[in-house]
């Protein structure tokens, strides 16, 4: 297949997916007599500079999500725990970040240190408990995720100070504090200084995957576990390793927000961006790339719904909607591709070969083509 | 387990021993030695930590309404895992059966409000029918994608059809109609008297008695009921064994003539009625109505059931009992009786470790003393756990028993393999 046709079918699975989900939300709203002309217009309409703000700081946030997701994902591990470490984590890093044992930005840099470790060994419990006793981590780190509601809800009551409706941590010191990046000089919001840590892991996750040798056996067991056995890879230190990774990724996520907006682990630490990680992993295909663009729609959608309920009267759960069709459409319709592409190959190898029968000469290297493509 | 292990096991598995012989013997014997351990374990706990709760009648009938619904979760996890498709979207298929109960339980009374609930629990299942059985896409992925589409569709249509209703929000349905109560009187309250003196078993038998005559709602005798229903269809029926040829070795069965790929919507499409059924239970009998997120991770819970019980009917019945006694205790007194249920983790422990040390296995022995001596010592250093502490109990439990168990679990051979028909070749 030519590169611009294998691009053009590589594009045509989310091009469909989207259009799809659009076909589904507007019947959802046709069904429930809702404005489905406002909702498109809301939800098309040019973000203004404080919302492309916003957007930017949330798909980096995301992002850090979707990586998250991702790197267990490539190893075949299922970690729906991203969302219990990243709060915990969260709240590690809030705590100890409210302390102010350290000066200034050693403080920062050491409460990201402990977020990351947080992250990591609540993750590589659930891999342990696979690796050593056989639980599937899709069940063990659902568990997990309630347990660290329970434990930080414990553990807050200790640390935190009460200002009357909500407990948080102890407010940060200004000198552990990042600052914010403007872009807009006539937009209040401000890009959050730790969003650039996004960047730092999407570069290290390409680097990792196709420039190392973990990332190697990474994709190999990940890809077939016998084969990466068979090749002398140790499948219980990868997803050990793995799930350490993915823990650590997973607990910079609250981070930008609490640096740079909150100063402290509270009731505005935003819950539930675990679960939209996977959903924006499943989206970019777990590739670093792909997961940026996932994000992007994602962080988009999510912050045209909180216009919705202003502009249109309808209702933002049906972005939620929307995002799920999004992710079902989207692996449905690599399958579509998948299979038809495939077909598209086998023909083609077909009348290469019946090309060769009909001239003797040219055989050897179109058998050699038709080998490789099987 | 009570069932005897199925054709494909034994013969997938030539050296099960003669001792696993001599164990299947008697299955039911042995589990229910096992079962009345327990229990009687559990009331010499309750005698000496003196936490009347653990026991109580009250607890057990908690215990009976929140482990049915994780029951039926984790019956429709079976069912669909039977047929060889994992099925996460569980959790999804549940929280539509608790918008169906809501919408039509309101509007047309129970039993409609039982059917719409099953009948939208089928609607999730079918979409995961699509996607994995027809299209081939990876069960986990579609399943969390019916999770994040059900949870946005409950919370959207929850605003379209309760705002505006008396009693209603855009949270929750207004209050929803009981379903009928089986009351024995003449067997509940000479039981409630006999509980009252607390005595050792006698008392907490007499609370078991009274669990099953006191108030007990029907639908929960007709969740009892699908679980013997599905341990029939599936294992004495040459239906259930062409579906479960479906989830051991599906190439073998269509090159048998079995339809494969209807087998296996046919069983998703249940285990979405069931959960969608669970999904009624939890806003009719566990609460008064719908509301949004009442799930509460159940499906999943009902999944680790499922898991916990080997792909059993009984195993997963009583993992669902374990996960609903632990969901239940907290409000009984919680700090109290998670306290007493310390005590009774230590002995369980020791026991495990006296089992390990009589089949020479060191290293396990001596973990599992070293767990049961940190209980016991949690146990006799504190008077409460602190409630925060409690509320973790399910999930806590649900870890610590797969960690002892998982090695000793079979899924079917295909479950969750991508099947594609003609793959018999």
């Amino acid at each position: 297949m030519s590169r611009l046709r294998r691009l053009a079918v590589s594009l045509a699975g989310p091009a469909l997916a989207l259009v799809v989900a659009a076909v589904i939300a507007s019947l959802v709203l046709l069904g429930t007599g809702d404005d489905v002309g406002g909702f498109w217009k809301v939800l098309l309409s040019v973000p203004e500079h404080r919302n492309l703000v916003s957007i930017a700081n949330q798909t980096a946030i995301l992002y850090l999500s979707g990586v998250a997701a991702a790197i267990g994902f490539r190893m075949n591990l299922f970690n729906i725990g991203v969302e219990g470490q990243y709060r915990l984590a969260g709240f590690a890093a809030g705590a100890f970040a409210g302390q102010a044992w350290l000066p200034g930005a050693l403080n920062t840099v050491a409460a990201v240190v402990v977020a990351m470790v947080t992250g990591a060994l609540w993750a590589g419990l659930a891999g342990l408990l696979r690796t050593s006793r056989g639980v599937s981590e899709v069940i063990s780190t659902i568990m997990l995720n309630a347990i660290a509601g329970s434990l930080i809800g414990y553990f807050i009551t200790r640390v935190g100070v009460n200002n009357g409706n909500a407990t948080n941590t102890k407010t940060m010191p200004e000198g552990t504090r990042v600052g914010s990046i403007t872009v807009f000089s006539d937009s209040p919001t401000k890009i959050y200084g730790l969003c650039l840590l996004a960047v730092v892991v999407g570069i290290g996750f390409w680097i990792l995957l196709n420039r190392t040798r973990f990332g190697f056996d990474l994709r190999a067991a990940g890809a077939s576990q016998s084969a990466a056995v068979a090749s002398g890879v140790s499948v219980k230190r990868m997803v050990v390793v793995s799930m350490l990774l993915s823990g650590a990724v997973a607990g910079l996520i609250g981070l930008p927000v609490m640096f740079s907006d909150s100063f402290n682990y509270g009731s505005s630490f935003q819950t539930g961006l675990g679960f939209t990680g996977i959903a924006v992993a499943l989206l970019g295909r777990n590739n670093p790339v792909g997961i940026a663009f996932g994000a992007l729609v994602f962080a988009f959608l999510s912050q045209q719904a909180t216009l919705l309920n202003i502009l249109a009267g309808v209702s933002p759960d049906i972005v939620a909607v929307t995002q799920g069709v999004i992710v079902m459409a989207v692996v449905i319709a690599y399958e579509v591709v998948r299979r038809y592409s495939a077909r598209l190959e086998q023909s083609q190898v077909a009348a290469q070969l019946s090309e060769a029968d009909a001239a003797p000469p040219a055989g050897p290297p179109a058998a050699a083509t038709a080998g490789a493509s099987r | 387990m009570s069932v005897p292990t199925t054709g494909p096991a034994t013969t997938v598995r030539p050296e099960a021993s003669v001792a696993g012989k001599e164990e299947r013997r008697r299955p039911g014997l042995r589990l229910a030695a096992f079962l009345f351990g327990g229990f009687a374990l559990l009331c010499l706990v309750r005698v000496i930590s003196g936490a009347q709760e653990v026991t109580s009648s009250g607890t057990l009938a908690v215990t009976l309404t929140a482990a049915m619904p994780i029951a039926l979760a984790g019956l429709g996890g079976l069912w669909s895992e039977r047929a060889g498709v994992v099925n996460i979207g569980l959790e999804g298929m549940m929280i539509m059966g608790t918008l169906g109960a809501g919408y039509f339980g309101f509007h047309y009374g129970v039993v409609a409000g039982v059917l719409g609930a099953t009948a939208f629990g089928v609607l999730g299942g079918a979409i995961h029918a699509l996607a994995t059985v027809v299209f081939g896409v990876d069960h986990i992925v579609s399943g969390v994608a019916i999770n994040i589409i059900a949870a946005g569709v409950s919370g959207f249509l929850a605003e379209a059809w309760f705002t505006d209703l008396q009693g209603g929000g855009p949270t929750q349905s207004p209050p929803l109609p009981t379903p009928f109560q089986i009351d024995l009187p003449f067997l509940a309250d000479p039981a409630n008297a006999l509980e009252s003196k607390h005595w050792f078993l006698l008392s907490d038998l007499a609370s078991v008695v009274e669990m099953f005559t006191k108030n007990l709602s029907s639908l929960v005798v007709v969740g009892l009921l699908l679980i013997v229903g599905t341990y029939w269809a599936l294992w004495r029926t040459r239906f259930g064994l062409r579906l479960r040829s479906c989830g051991e070795a599906p190439a073998a069965a269509e090159s048998l003539g079995v339809n494969v790929y209807r087998y296996k919507i046919v069983a998703v499409l249940i285990s979405g009625g069931l959960a969608g059924f669970g999904g009624a239970l939890l806003s009719m009998v566990s609460s008064s109505g719908f509301q949004v997120g009442q799930t509460n991770g159940r499906g999943y819970i009902g999944l680790a059931a499922m898991i916990f019980g080997n792909w059993r009917p009984t195993g997963l019945f009583m993992g669902s009992t374990l996960f609903g006694y632990t969901q239940a205790l907290p409000f009984r007194q919680g700090t109290v009786s998670v306290h007493a249920l310390l005590l009774f983790v230590a002995v369980l422990l020791a026991a495990v470790g006296i089992v390990q040390v009589l089949r020479r296995a060191r290293i396990q022995a001596v973990g599992a003393f070293v767990f049961a001596a940190v209980f016991l010592t949690w146990y006799l250093v504190t008077d409460i756990v602190p409630r925060d502490f409690t509320t973790m109990a399910p999930y806590v439990t649900t870890l610590l028993v797969l960690a002892l168990a998982s090695q000793r679990l079979r899924m079917p051979a295909a479950d969750g393999q991508i099947y594609r028909k003609g793959s018999a070749g």
